[in-house]
């Protein structure tokens, strides 16, 4: 059995991880660590692991050597003690934004200071198998995804890979996010009576995901607006792009069914009857299936592509788990079979 | 059992032995009805489809 430690595991993340480990075949949980919950049972912060284990928030520095070590650690922990991880584990999977932007440069324009640990950003593989599955099986230090930005890139990944859009023209991106992705952390803008019910625009532009689309779809003028919307799970990417000259729903088809049939997690979702025609986060709830959709305006030269994801999933654990089955040589899907739900 | 492509979407569809002319098959991928118009050679066509607005 491989052994894995989580730090950082009572946020949402470091739920969603230990809830998959739990039930991973070839896993057992060493430690989770959470200065705020320590001495506490597991399942005292995470109500649905109860009678699934007996384990109880450790110290973060009683850290001990383990095979693999999750990181699920607000933005900006991570980098100020990376060399203190690496002496306690050869494999390290971040989940936080510190180690997904390959340039110390970007990290500054996007994150507003300093890198802690930018010799560091080089030996990190951006974790989203479906962009980087032979790197990440050959890797020791992986990153995790943002799960807006896994939205998006994974409704662009047929597009770029086919060179089916012009890359002259700016892509612009709406995304749709549930208030999980906040974390588990309250502020005032997520007290119930002013987050209930809302269709929020809290990033027209210039949300720090972009910086991921950019540097893994290698499109340089994308726009991203955020809308928080009534879910606590769920995000929904819809890409707007203009095709290279050319382009017909035909070639759309025929490179939409080969990335899906390339990726275990990738399913087409184009449906001509039906309620669940195009791809919609409901019922991915708790998987790690992302569902790609498309339809091409022939008439006006657009092309709208649409993935739909659980932000904590394929957003985030789910994604940083598979990269787990892919450094250690396990099925790629293996413990990540859960299809969702419906109804739900 | 004949294989034909979709005229949509492209996608290969397997004709039962038993088909006829004139059945309504669905394809597998994009889930457009296709009329069977001929079995030697095969050959469908999209068949007319009640258009839905889902009630929005």
């Amino acid at each position: 059995m491989i052994r894995v430690s989580i730090v950082g595991a009572s946020g949402y993340s470091g739920g969603e991880l230990l809830r998959l480990l739990l039930s991973h075949p070839e896993v057992e949980i060493a430690q989770a660590t959470s200065r705020s919950h320590l001495g506490e049972y597991l399942y005292q912060v995470h109500p649905n692991l109860r009678k699934r284990t007996s384990l109880k928030f450790s110290d973060p520095a009683s850290l001990e050597p383990c095979d693999v070590l999750f990181l699920a650690l607000p933005h900006g922990k991570a980098q100020l003690e990376i060399n203190r991880y690496a002496d306690l584990a050869p494999n390290i999977i971040d989940l936080s934004a510190d180690f997904r932007l390959r340039s110390p440069k970007l990290y500054q324009q996007w994150y507003g200071n300093s890198h802690a640990a930018p010799e560091w950003l080089d030996r990190f593989v951006y974790g989203l198998p479906e962009l980087h599955r032979d790197q990440i099986r050959q890797a020791h230090y992986i990153s995790g995804v943002g799960c807006n930005a896994t939205a998006a890139n994974l409704a662009l990944l047929p597009l770029v890979k086919a060179h089916l859009i012009d890359p002259e023209k700016p892509v612009v991106i709406e995304i749709k996010v549930g208030s999980s992705e906040g974390g588990a952390e309250g502020n005032p803008g997520t007290h119930h009576p002013e987050r209930s019910s809302v269709i929020r625009t809290f990033s027209p532009f210039g949300h720090r995901h972009t910086a991921e689309v950019i540097q893994e779809s290698g499109i340089n003028q994308v726009i991203m607006t955020m809308t928080s919307v009534d879910l606590v799970r769920g995000a929904l990417a819809t890409v707007h792009a203009s095709p290279a000259m050319g382009v017909t729903t035909k070639n759309l088809w025929r490179a939409y069914r080969e990335t899906v049939n390339e990726n275990p997690f990738l399913r087409l979702v184009k449906e001509q009857r039906g309620i669940y025609r195009v791809p919609e986060p409901k019922i991915l709830t708790g998987s790690n299936y992302a569902d790609l959709g498309f339809d091409f305006d022939e008439e006006h030269h657009h092309i709208i592509s649409i993935c739909a994801i659980d932000n904590l999933m394929k957003g985030a654990a789910g994604s940083a788990v598979q990269c787990m089955n892919l450094m250690l040589g396990f099925a790629e899907t293996l413990g990540l079979e859960f299809p969702g739900l419906h109804p739900i | 059992m004949s294989n034909i492509y979709c005229p949509e979407c492209e996608a290969e569809i397997d004709l039962a032995a038993d088909t006829f002319v004139n059945e309504i098959v669905v394809c597998p991928d994009c889930g457009i009805d296709l009329e069977v118009l001929s079995l030697d050679p095969p050959e469908v066509a999209p068949a007319p489809m009640e258009a839905e607005d889902w009630g929005e």
